[in-house]
């Protein structure tokens, strides 16, 4: 079975580098949190290190960069859809938030005592 | 045409890119040019991916909606380690030691497909202990958290009280998954050890990749949960 069923061997050295390299963003990721980053470029440096990690996973790790395109779309494609689900819910969420606000916080006590 | 001169011409012609997708979804043929063991797993991890984003919005939603502040994972998850508490120490240790099992399962893999059977059962059995390593840092965790700091699915004495309910939904998920994939490990392993693959798939070590996949997965989510959960 020489190179039956598209299964691929690469030299080992790939998997040591991109070992090393997760490793490097892991403690990045740290770091944001060690030196107390804030705000938007906490967030920004947060979800950078995030995706680039679950990039070379999913890429080299789980062999995906060198699989059949017909597989990669089946399987990419789908969870795009919950950047809307998230973009659905953040907005919801955000209106809960200043409902509650309204409804629970000292403004409603002023407007309960006026009734 | 006869069967075998008809496989071979299709096997010859099979395209690359975009018309390979057109090809390998058209007409009356197998959906995916993979093994149907590596597809369904892959399958099987974008179902897993959707109930993990589930917990994970969840968890956005409460938090965004939360009037209460949410406790800060920086303080809650600090060990004291000679006097000074330093944030998140645990976590850090938990995530390099899950990131390490990915290695060793990526280095087994492909010693699998080298049929070096030594070297695979070896670094498929250091995944496994890795990942029990990191169950019994996070059972240690879950531990401190209720026994000391009093933190309840429905109440805790930092914060919001979804706090409680968010963290051990998401971890003890993924904790689950961890576990059982030390066992699966452990099975295919003791497989590839006594020789299984080479009488019953005639020395196919595709079992131990698609065992890789789920084990690279686990370590995936973990890398979600560490961002949005712990650094948020």
């Amino acid at each position: 079975m020489a190179t039956a069923e598209g299964h691929q061997e690469h030299p080992l050295a790939i998997y040591f580098w991109i070992w090393g390299l997760l490793f490097v963003l892991s403690g990045f990721s740290y770091a944001v949190d060690y030196f107390q980053f804030e705000g938007a470029l906490r967030w920004t440096l947060i979800l950078l290190f995030m995706f680039l990690k679950a990039g070379f996973i999913v890429g080299i790790f789980m062999h995906m960069a060198w699989e059949r395109l017909a597989l990669i779309y089946a399987i990419m494609v789908p969870p795009l859809c919950l950047l809307v689900f998230i973009a659905l819910m953040a907005i919801e969420g955000d209106y809960t938030f200043l409902a509650r606000l309204v409804a629970f916080g000292p403004a409603a006590e002023i407007a309960a005592a006026h009734h | 045409m006869t069967q075998e001169t008809l496989a071979a011409a299709t096997a010859a012609a099979v395209p690359v890119g975009n018309q390979g997708v057109v090809a390998d979804i058209s007409s009356d043929r197998q959906a995916f040019e993979v093994p149907w063991g590596k597809a369904m797993m892959w399958i099987f991890l974008l179902s897993d991916t959707f109930i993990f984003s589930c917990f994970l919005i969840g968890y956005m939603t409460v938090r965004i909606t939360s009037t209460v502040p949410w406790p800060n994972p920086s303080e809650v998850f600090a060990l004291s380690l000679g006097g000074e508490p330093i944030p998140l120490i645990l976590i850090a240790i938990m995530t390099f030691v899950l990131i390490t099992s990915s290695g060793t399962m990526a280095l087994a893999v492909n010693f699998g497909y080298r049929k070096n059977k030594k070297l695979t059962v070896m670094l498929m059995m250091a995944t496994a202990l890795l990942g029990a390593t990191f169950v019994g840092m996070q059972a240690f965790e879950w531990t401190k958290l209720i026994v000391e700091e009093g933190v309840r699915p429905w109440a805790n004495p930092m914060g919001a009280p979804q706090f409680g309910a968010a963290f051990f939904m998401i971890t003890g998920f993924h904790g689950m998954h961890v576990s059982a994939g030390v066992i699966y490990l452990s099975v295919i392993a003791y497989r590839v050890g006594t020789g299984y693959y080479d009488r019953h798939r005639g020395g196919n070590y595709e079992m131990v990749e698609i065992a890789g996949l789920y084990w690279h997965f686990v370590d995936l989510v973990w890398v979600f949960i560490f961002a949005f959960f712990y650094l948020w």
